[in-house]
């Protein structure tokens, strides 16, 4: 039978399932082979803190959604327009959010008496007409499958375990999708058990074919490449891209790089990744705890290594005494904050902003640090090697903001060439600095980065004791004289406050905007996307987005003033609003949503145009 | 190797041009001179000697080194001194600490390089007080202890650091005191010699808030028959003549005190600082009562076990022994790394 091949544009994918269905790993498959394809991509898991709860359950469900097109996104995508749903519970989760007549695709075997009743199904709504706004394809997912792999030597548990595959195996004939990709995979994946290799590719082409011969499907789609600037891409989330980032951040600066790290979630998996890169001569420590991670960290980078810690919220206000601390050292460190939603444990698999307040004022005494956010996943790499930067040259702590959002979302990245990354080499101290030609010196600045000397034990000569007592100007000794200490702080903070950081670029194609939107960090997709809508129905608006919130670009105050209304959407109470509303005396408009989730480009598109119309 | 050339360095050159601000009288004067003294013995060139230390009146200590050193935060200088030593192993990464700093506020760093055999010569001053901050118990005080934080008497029962430490899975566990600058060095010496962490509890005096806390060890009229001077390889006795002895009786668990005319010399037993099973040193380190009665000190144990420092550094090593390329070139290609696309 040949099927009608149907164009689009783009088109947005959720698999649901219970957090056994392996719907993540469906997720990252579809996406990557939907990479090979050349899409632009944008995608957003979604997933409990629980490792398994309770199977068939509504807190159970996890997810993963992925939008693909054939021009270049900036989003997850608001709404699905096609829901795999393995289970009721994934059903029951994920159908608010499809518009009418998006394709639902469920695993029929799994509607069971049972499972309706653990979420609360009276009666099936593949039943009654529940969903008769939707495009329903029902499918024995499991039972196929099973019956797909009847002549596999494994067992019926991991033949039901391969239904993913089968659905992914739909799924991607549904979408036209290169699949050898996920071949390759599976037989990486299943190396130890070639019986699996063979079962899970089994399950894949079945679901495939099935989708070629079921007249239920009547229709194939096809997505055709984005046109995107030449060169190697990888998709890659914010966390692999941060930890490529502090790799090679190593490389160019010619330093070890030393993470001390405690397990928590969503930072963890930068400590995963960055411990297979020892041959970079990157050593990670899991420490004891938060606080010895980031200690342990402070001890390295006395050392001469570039010291980095990993965490997330509730980890920083651990580590706050500790920043503090190398605040008065003057020593370069990295800290890491993936943000989730708090406070206290909070929700820790879900996003939100609100460590700006804590990263730019959550110490004793005046300490000041310098604070970046990435504003995309492949943009943490750029970041991790600015945070590096910034911390090397200027001998500094500088906390890196990145969140849960950008940390699992993924995206095409387009590879840099090593050879353009920034030079991040150093100069240890040698010799002494004194007037003198014998005396050190270990807080005799440089005049322009304001930095002290990096002094590293092993250099003979310049033994010297520092602490975190106040300390003489120049000389580093112990110091409570009133006026000493006066300098100190005010040079602490001019050292922040002074390094050269890039303006802030506004973007307002029409060049007669009279809003500006102000965003920092993961919110820049979204607010692309929204400022995008408007402007496609001829709605002048501009954008601007921080990368740089301690200190931040000269220019800023020059440019908010230029607007009529500044709007400011955070995934928090209005944090950044507060500074700049200090800062420089600006009413902006602040826009706050606090639901663990991304903002979606159509709700903050409503917001906007309220603004524009009042201006 | 070429044998190292004797650096002919004195206490002088470990003395820095800080001037030294603990109490007329305090223990921690003798301390620091003992080891300045004893640090021209190691050879070990002042730029590769790094004291570490937290917060309290002990953690003054780096300031009056002249070699490099850092007074961190409280409690946290095992931490601090685990990332330095661990990512430089040619370095001699001193920690100086107290018994506020290091069993209550820092106790989880301080069990956890122990745990890790972190190649730190850990020192923990035990004066049983909290000084600077002027008089209130610490984990080291006995129960009942009477200061300005606990007027009716200290609630809470002390930790035994020697115990302490052997539970944390220490290789090296000794006590030495203040005063008594021969012995205090003797100790130092086995703990520089050992490979891991070398746990050193130094009892200390504090005259000020604490004053004559161990004058039973120090009293030329008691010290004979409160101290049981542990030596590698001798039968345990001590007091005037020997007339006391440490034996294991049977169908015990741990180690008692006897009078040595009372038992057979072949049940007298013999030190042996390396048993492998810390339940022996942690015999020895039960043995004093509430009144130092039979507080041993010396090397409880010192076994052979692979520091964390050199375990990561093995792993950097084979890890960095596969590569061929430049650090460019590798970079290049854990960037190009997993699924890729060109686009032309």
């Amino acid at each position: 039978m040949t099927k009608q091949i149907r164009q689009l544009d783009r088109v947005v994918i959720r698999f649901a399932g219970d957090s056994g269905d392996g719907m993540q790993l469906t997720g990252d498959r579809f996406t990557s082979e939907t990479a090979q394809l050349g899409n632009d991509i944008s995608t957003l898991p979604n997933f409990p803190a629980e490792i398994r709860a309770p199977a068939g359950t509504l807190p159970g469900v996890s997810s993963f959604q992925v939008h693909f097109a054939d021009y270049d996104i900036l989003t997850p995508g608001d709404a699905p327009n096609v829901l795999v749903a393995m289970n009721p519970a994934a059903l029951k989760a994920n159908l608010a959010d499809l518009p009418r007549g998006a394709d639902i695709i469920v695993n029929t075997d799994e509607f069971t008496k049972r499972n309706l009743t653990k979420v609360g199904y009276q009666t099936s709504p593949l039943d009654d007409d529940s969903l008769a706004g939707y495009v329903v394809h029902p499918v024995a997912l499991t039972s196929m499958t099973v019956g797909a792999l009847a002549a596999y030597q494994v067992s019926k548990k991991d033949a039901e375990r391969s239904k993913n595959m089968f659905a992914l195996g739909l799924l991607s004939w549904m979408y036209s999708r290169p699949y050898e990709s996920t071949l390759r995979f599976l037989e990486r994946k299943f190396a130890a058990r070639p019986e699996l290799v063979a079962a899970n590719v089994a399950a894949f082409k079945a679901g495939w074919n099935f989708g070629e011969t079921t007249e239920d499907f009547a229709v194939r789609y096809e997505v055709k490449p984005a046109k995107m600037h030449p060169g190697t891409y990888r998709n890659i989330t914010g966390n692999a891209a941060l930890s490529l980032g502090l790799v090679a951040a190593g490389v160019r600066s010619g330093l070890p790089v030393f993470l001390g790290a405690y397990p928590i979630t969503p930072a963890s998996d930068i400590l995963h990744e960055l411990s297979k890169h020892k041959r970079f001569g990157v050593l990670t420590m899991q420490a004891e705890d938060e606080i010895a991670a980031v200690g342990a960290a402070l001890g390295a980078s006395y050392g001469g290594s570039l010291g980095v810690t990993t965490t997330s919220g509730p980890g920083v206000a651990l580590k706050s005494e500790t920043i503090s601390l190398a605040v008065a050292l003057e020593l370069p460190l990295v800290i890491v904050d993936v943000q989730r939603a708090g406070p206290s444990t909070g929700m820790p698999t879900k996003t939100e902003q609100a460590d700006l307040n804590m990263a730019l004022y959550g110490r004793h005494g005046e300490a000041p640090v310098a604070v970046i956010a990435p504003k995309s996943p492949s943009d943490c790499f750029f970041a991790a090697l600015e945070a590096a930067r910034i911390a090397l040259t200027y001998r500094t702590p500088v906390i890196l903001l990145s969140d849960n959002y950008v940390a699992n979302g993924s995206e095409p990245w387009l590879l840099p060439d090593v050879e353009s990354l920034p030079d991040l080499r150093v100069e240890f101290a040698t010799r002494p600095n004194g007037d003198d030609g014998t005396t050190f010196l270990p807080y005799l600045r440089d005049p322009e980065t304001l930095a002290r000397p990096w002094a590293i034990p092993g250099t003979a000569g310049l033994e010297h004791r520092i602490g975190g007592l106040e300390k003489a100007d120049k000389t580093g000794d112990i110091s409570y004289d009133p006026a000493n200490h006066d300098f100190m702080v005010r040079t602490r903070a001019a050292r922040i406050e002074t390094i050269p950081v890039p303006d802030i670029e506004v973007e307002d194609p029409d060049g007669d905007a009279r809003v500006l939107v102000l965003g920092w960090g993961s919110t820049y997709g979204p607010i692309g996307a929204a400022c995008r809508g408007l402007r496609q129905r001829g709605l002048s608006i501009a954008q601007a987005h921080l990368r740089h919130l301690a200190p931040m670009p000269a220019n800023l105050g020059e440019v908010l003033r230029s607007y009529d209304k500044v709007v400011i959407p955070e995934m928090n109470l209005g944090q950044l609003a507060h500074v700049i509303r200090a800062r420089y005396l600006v009413d902006a408009i602040s826009y706050n949503q606090v639901r663990g989730l991304p903002f979606t480009a159509a709700e903050l598109e409503t917001t906007l145009e309220e603004v524009l119309k009042n201006v | 190797m070429s044998e190292p050339v004797a650096l002919k360095l004195t206490a002088k050159d470990f003395k820095s041009d800080q001037e030294v601000r603990w109490c007329p009288g305090c223990g921690d004067y003798a301390i620091l001179a003992a080891i300045q003294q004893f640090m021209p013995e190691l050879n070990i060139p002042r730029e590769r000697t790094v004291f570490v230390s937290g917060i309290g009146c002990s953690s003054r200590f780096p300031y009056y080194m002249n070699t490099y050193g850092m007074h961190s935060i409280h409690g946290r200088a095992p931490a601090i001194a685990t990332g330095l030593s661990v990512s430089r192993p040619d370095l001699s990464v001193w920690v100086v600490t107290g018994d506020g700093d290091a069993l209550s506020i820092g106790g989880n760093h301080l069990i956890h390089a122990l745990r890790r055999n972190v190649n730190l010569k850990i020192l923990l001053f035990n004066n049983r007080i909290y000084g600077l901050t002027k008089g209130q118990y610490s984990p080291t005080s006995e129960v009942g202890k009477i200061t300005k934080s606990t007027p009716a008497g200290s609630a809470d029962a002390p930790f035994n650091p020697i115990s302490l430490a052997l539970g944390a899975e220490a290789s090296f566990v000794g006590r030495t005191i203040d005063s008594d600058r021969k012995h205090l060095q003797s100790v130092l010496r086995a703990a520089a010699e050992h490979q891991g962490s070398a746990f050193v509890e130094i009892y200390q005096n504090c005259n000020i808030f604490n004053d004559g806390a161990f004058d039973q060890l120090k009293d030329p009229t008691t010290r004979d028959d409160y101290l049981i001077r542990l030596e590698h390889g001798q039968p345990i006795t001590f007091g005037a003549d020997g007339r006391f002895c440490v034996v294991h009786p049977p169908g015990g668990f741990g180690l008692e005190v006897r009078e040595t005319s009372s038992v057979r010399p072949e049940e007298i037993v013999v030190h042996d600082a390396t048993v492998t099973d810390p339940a022996y040193a942690f015999a020895l380190s039960r043995l004093p009562g509430l009144d130092l009665r039979n507080t041993p000190i010396g090397v409880f144990r010192s076994v052979d076990r692979p520091s964390y420092d050199s375990v990561v550094q093995s792993q950097l090593a084979a890890a960095k022994a596969e590569v061929t390329e430049t650090p460019e070139q590798q970079l290049a290609g854990l960037l190009g790394s997993g699924d890729t696309w060109t686009i032309l």
